[in-house]
């Protein structure tokens, strides 16, 4: 594993907890890597706990955006829990918020996942 | 004199990812000097790291032998920063919209949209012979969040 994202169980959902900069060549890879891994493993349902994410880019975006897909056609879901405010209007702006499955929360996100 | 207005900051760095964050360095240290917000400058730092990253990926291709021109300029509540590489040109007419429904999925295409959403003005300008381009990017700073 790597510095930017760690993988924990809560039940039956993966939460994956990634920190700092998702940004090109600072983290956009590594969270493909975590979420492809888990998808790989098995998992049916994984959180993706943005709490200690401080900076996202157009390339973390579009990683976020490819799990998803990745995830969806792997019959997986994929959910996203704690987005700090300007990670969320960075989602707000190119409408993906809606595309997202959002939770304020990480006990919000796991209800009835 | 009411307005202020200092020289222009500019930086050339080889075309590595690591080095937007020199970028990022000199941007902190420019708005420190100019009172410009944190809020703000996080904005304006979303849509430098675009162009910077544009410049060294599409740019430049990689080639840490190419360089990227960074250049910060402020004047009273402006700032414009300068973005250039030593790329083959870019024809900003052919990028798609992001948020057309056919291209909300796709995994790349969002870094202009980013930029031209958080600064006031975004142009692009091809060097002579259409070699390199330069992103030239405006914000007044005192503006809210965009």
């Amino acid at each position: 594993m790597n510095k930017n994202v760690t993988v924990r169980d809560a039940g039956d959902v993966k939460v994956l907890d990634l920190k700092g900069k998702i940004t090109i060549g600072a983290g956009d890879l590594h969270m493909r890597e975590a979420i492809h891994q888990t998808l790989a493993g098995g998992a049916k349902k994984i959180l993706i706990n943005m709490k200690e994410v401080t900076t996202i880019d157009s390339t973390g975006v579009g990683e976020l955006v490819g799990c998803y897909t990745t995830a969806t056609n792997k019959g997986a879901k994929l959910r996203l829990a704690n987005l700090p405010e300007k990670i969320n209007d960075v989602l707000t702006v190119t409408q993906l918020i809606t595309v997202f499955d959002v939770y304020t929360s990480e006990a919000e996100a796991l209800e009835g996942f | 004199m009411t307005e202020s207005s200092r020289s222009p900051v500019v930086l050339w760095l080889s075309s590595r990812y690591e080095n937007i964050e020199l970028a990022m360095a000199a941007l902190e240290e420019v708005s420190r000097n100019s009172g410009i917000e944190n809020d703000m400058e996080h904005w304006i730092g979303m849509a430098l790291r675009e162009a910077v990253a544009n410049a060294i990926k599409h740019g430049n291709r990689q080639d840490p032998e190419k360089r990227v021109m960074v250049s910060f300029d402020v004047k009273g509540d402006d700032i414009t920063i300068r973005v250039g590489d030593e790329g083959p040109g870019f024809d900003s007419g052919s990028v798609a919209d992001p948020l057309a429904p056919e291209n909300q999925l796709r995994p790349s295409g969002r870094g202009i949209f980013y930029m031209k959403t958080f600064m006031d003005l975004v142009t692009f300008q091809n060097g002579d012979g259409g070699g390199g381009t330069i992103v030239t990017m405006t914000k007044n700073f005192k503006n809210k969040k965009p």
